[in-house]
């Protein structure tokens, strides 16, 4: 255990699983109550288009990740709030287009030394010092807007047209929402990578919605599932020699797994 | 309560006013040319068939669908420019999952947010006004319990405890009497009398059953994407009322059956 924390690259690791955890477990609560896991998985895709474009340009992936993630997600919510198309058509659209664009940009760099499958499936190595800043101060904004407007996203998830009607601003609370969710999805991608990232948007949430009734201890199991999965996660791959993002989300899944048995035995036949 | 019923024209407030309303969806009008006024405690009664317009219209009084055309006004405001604690509403299908991770109390106490303000939670005096709320629909022993485990019937109750909560001025209520037996409807409407005679709330309900509109009604419009008639319920069921409205060729019988007829000739205007 200490040997593993003398390489610099898993105290990294460690370090921003650890800051990761409590907010990709809070964003999961809202993700898994509203139903917005494809979502998830549009805005972590579309991020790839922001990836290859900061590599093609010789500037931060990170910064041009989150430009695309950021204005994807609020595309997506944007269109779901016109009407005419559901939600599901919009993601389906951005997510091919902007992992399209990431294809094409990737043609047109002459960089071949960019990490493209660390990026589509982490890779702890890459972790900086500069990356643990990034998500400190990004997943603490996250943490801190979620904590501010945690009532009036409560009530929109659990009813948007009551919500809407008691005066809460239902469409600027969704499009801050999605923000936070591309966010969260961009300061993920080192550790578990485009492809798998959005798992932890869900996995976390929806485990804890297994075994728990109340919101607040949802949120707490939540938390408790991403710090284990991610943890656990790292601790055996670096054991094993797996890929560590992978190995992150299977464990997840494994708990998953074994709160949905728990939570079926625990609430009998009644659902 | 038909002896409480307001008059109509007298120096009342106008709480909701609807003038010339036209929406549609796609190219289907929902609604044409609408005209409606809700006096300060009145209860208003919508009555018409399935697929009559009756929820939009009350999406349109409560600024969640917007008009194609036409102007509509909730206390002399544009309707999405109130602030929301003025009006409590009680959609007809809740949203709501079921297994949604709140309690009684938090489902009440969703309805004093608005006043609550950003960045704050609700306190203790907002704690024990929703206790007191719910001790009114004698849901007080439930407050604990998770929301999705009550019954239809007292799921409603306690929506309509979360439209109350904050004191609106004008309650707007779709298909109340959804899901919920007949004694717990007596029950609702009573509750309902006593909150309008308490508070002076006035009550926009809209419902499929003319009998429910009928008996706790002051006014009564009938909708089927134009209005119909509005003015007071008896008033608008008399035979000769019904004969200007909808021609010689109509038969009036009980009130059930009245309402048949009604919704047949709708469907013959279409």
């Amino acid at each position: 255990m200490i040997e593993i924390l003398n390489l610099e690259f898993m105290r990294n690791a460690f370090m921003a699983g650890i800051m990761l955890s409590p907010v990709l477990a809070v964003v999961s609560f809202f993700v898994v109550l509203r139903r917005f896991s494809f979502i998830g998985v549009g805005v972590a895709h579309s991020a790839f288009g922001g990836v290859a474009l900061g590599s093609l340009l010789g500037i931060s992936p990170t910064l041009t990740a989150l430009g695309f993630s950021v204005a994807v997600a609020n595309g997506i919510s944007y269109i779901g709030r016109q009407g005419k198309l559901s939600t599901d058509t919009a993601i389906g659209i951005f997510f091919a287009l902007a992992m399209a664009l990431g294809v094409i940009f990737i043609g047109m760099s002459d960089q071949y030394n960019v990490d493209l499958f660390g990026y589509l499936f982490g890779n702890i190595l890459a972790i900086t010092n500069q990356d643990l800043i990034t998500i400190a101060v990004l997943g603490g904004m996250v943490l801190v807007s979620i904590f501010l407007f945690f009532k009036e996203l409560l009530f929109v998830a659990f009813d948007s047209e009551v919500a809407s009607v008691s005066g809460m601003p239902v469409a600027f609370l969704d499009h801050f929402f999605m923000t936070l969710l591309a966010l969260s999805v961009v300061i993920s991608i080192k550790i578990v990578g485009i492809v798998l990232v959005s798992s932890l948007l869900v996995i976390p949430g929806a485990t804890a919605f297994q075994i728990t009734n109340r919101y607040i201890s949802m949120i707490v199991v939540s938390i408790a599932v991403s710090l284990a999965a991610t943890i656990g996660g790292l601790l055996i791959s670096y054991y094993a020699d797996l890929a560590s993002g992978a190995t992150i989300v299977i464990l997840a899944s494994i708990i998953f797994f074994i709160a949905f048995t728990v939570g079926r035995f625990r609430k009998g036949r009644k659902i | 309560m038909k002896d409480r019923a307001m008059n109509i024209g007298e120096k009342k407030d106008v709480f909701a006013e609807l003038h010339d309303v036209w929406v549609r969806y796609n190219v289907k009008w929902i609604l044409k040319s609408i005209y409606l006024k809700c006096y300060e405690g009145e209860i208003l009664g919508i009555v018409g068939p399935n697929g009559g317009g009756k929820s939009t219209l009350l999406k349109v009084i409560l600024g969640l669908v917007r008009p194609e055309k036409g102007s509509v006004q909730l206390f002399g405001r544009m309707p999405d420019k109130r602030g929301g604690l003025e009006v409590g509403y009680l959609p007809q299908i809740s949203h709501a999952d079921r297994s949604f991770p709140v309690t009684v109390l938090d489902v009440v106490l969703m309805g004093l947010y608005g006043r609550t303000g950003f960045f704050k939670r609700p306190g203790r005096s907002a704690k024990e006004i929703a206790m007191n709320m719910l001790s009114r629909i004698n849901m007080a022993d439930h407050a604990k319990e998770s929301f999705g485990t009550l019954s239809g019937g007292q799921q409603q109750r306690v929506n309509v405890a979360r439209a109350l909560v904050s004191k609106p001025k004008l309650l707007v209520l779709d298909e109340p009497s959804t899901g919920i037996d007949t004694v717990a409807q007596e029950e609702f409407y009573e509750l309902l009398a006593e909150f309008r005679d308490e508070l002076g709330i006035s009550v926009i309900m809209v419902s499929h059953d003319i009998g429910v509109i009928t008996a706790h009604a002051d006014s009564v419009a009938c909708l089927n994407t134009q209005l119909h008639y509005h003015g007071e319920p008896d008033l608008c069921f008399k035979p000769e009322v019904m004969e200007k409205i909808y021609g010689k060729n109509l038969k009036v019988m009980i009130h059930d059956s009245r309402c048949v007829t009604c919704y047949k000739r709708h469907e013959d205007h279409d």
